[in-house]
């Protein structure tokens, strides 16, 4: 556990008055707050810190106790204890005075001084803070409605993951965050999806892709492919004479559009025309009189 | 009229200690929607999470109305710039492997 400079964390010094400290942490939250710092887990974490340093310098019995001790933080525990017993003697109950969001987790350093639950605000309810997950998919797994167990904070939760989720959604689960303070309500769980891509098959909003090979006799001559889709094989007719690169669209065969029961995007499928290789002479000459005609 | 979607505006702001006057500055400035049933102020429950966001900008970071008004346009705006990202990102997947 190292020791907290909460005077360097709000870039004021230990002759700050209240004011300057309340213009300090302004200032400083008004440029960290995850409110408008949306999705930057370092603006939460440097807010987290700003928040504490605030909690202890703007007490005043907290910073003369965090000034006495500073960096010797470590015999603080004995005057701990001993505030712990006149406390419990008296039947006083302290509760967290700040909060809000995001303000409800405190570093090492500051439980071990102060405890867990010390404070001297008034009773105001806080919103619990918001939590955020991330779950990895394949393509296979986002291609159907299905349900899975998630433990947050030791509890399980069971979400329903609609077919056709995208890379990079996220969606949120209402009050499943964290716990409100003084009765306040939850916080809500924010879920963002990792869909990783099919070895074959790509996709873009609701269209999947492929890029298949095609020997070149069929290519000129045309004939019957089959090729795998997410549900199941499918026959392709293969005109005559098919130029490489050429594109043929599926409808309906690409990915389940979310949210949309039984609507699905289309496949498109490109034609990647193979050469062939090892030529025998017979092959070579018969390619020649191709060439001559 | 079915309430059940519904907070009452004097509820919430005893509970949370803050004077009605700053919701209907809220809403005056296009912030926020207030229904009225039988003479009672009211907003919908989707709104309690942005409501929130600004009691904290206001009361916490010290941001008057103006400011927050800037910032939900400019926050907006993130998002959106955000939703594109993610979309190009997408759209980039499609080609990443071709390349490797």
């Amino acid at each position: 556990m190292t020791f907290v400079d909460y005077y360097k964390i709000l870039g004021i010094n230990k002759s700050a008055t209240p004011k300057d400290i309340k213009n300090a942490y302004r200032k400083l939250a008004r440029k960290h707050h995850p409110d408008l710092n949306p999705n930057d887990k370092d603006a939460k974490k440097n807010f987290q810190q700003i928040n504490e340093a605030n909690e202890v310098l703007s007490d005043p019995e907290k910073r003369k106790k965090f000034d006495q001790y500073g960096k010797d933080w470590q015999h603080a525990e004995e005057f701990e204890k001993q505030k712990q017993y006149q406390q419990q003697s008296s039947g006083t109950r302290g509760t967290r005075s700040s909060g809000a969001q995001s303000g409800s987790d405190f570093s090492d350093f500051f439980e071990s001084m102060f405890g867990s639950s010390t404070g001297s605000g008034r009773q105001a309810k806080y919103r619990g803070e918001d939590y955020n997950a991330e779950i990895h998919l394949n393509l296979i797994d986002a291609f159907e409605t299905h349900q899975q167990t998630l433990t947050v904070n030791g509890k399980k939760i069971r979400i329903t993951i609609p077919a056709g989720i995208e890379n990079g959604q996220i969606i949120k689960i209402p009050g499943h965050g964290g716990p409100g303070i003084n009765g306040g309500p939850n916080g809500d769980l924010y879920i963002e999806f990792s869909i990783s891509n099919h070895s074959i098959l790509k996709r873009l909003g609701n269209n999947l892709y492929a890029n298949i090979d095609l020997d070149i006799y069929k290519a000129v001559l045309g004939g019957e492919i089959t090729i795998d889709t997410l549900n199941g094989q499918v026959k392709l007719k293969v005109k005559p004479e098919t130029q490489n690169g050429s594109r043929i669209k599926l409808k309906g065969k690409g990915f389940p559009v979310y949210k949309n029961e039984g609507q699905f995007g289309d496949l498109l499928v490109t034609f990647s025309i193979r050469i062939p290789t090892n030529l025998t002479d017979q092959q070579k000459e018969l390619f020649k009189q191709l060439a001559k005609t | 009229m079915k309430t059940d979607h519904l907070i009452p505006l004097d509820v919430f702001c005893t509970s949370n200690d803050i004077e009605i006057s700053f919701i209907s500055s809220l809403h005056e400035a296009g912030l926020i929607e207030i229904t009225t049933v039988e003479e009672a102020g009211f907003f919908d429950t989707e709104q309690l999470q942005q409501l929130d966001r600004y009691l904290r900008f206001y009361y916490e970071l010290n941001i008057n109305l103006e400011g927050i008004d800037a910032i939900k346009h400019l926050l907006n705006r993130v998002n959106e710039m955000h939703d594109q990202i993610t979309a190009l990102k997408n759209r980039l997947r499609l080609y990443e492997s071709d390349f490797h």
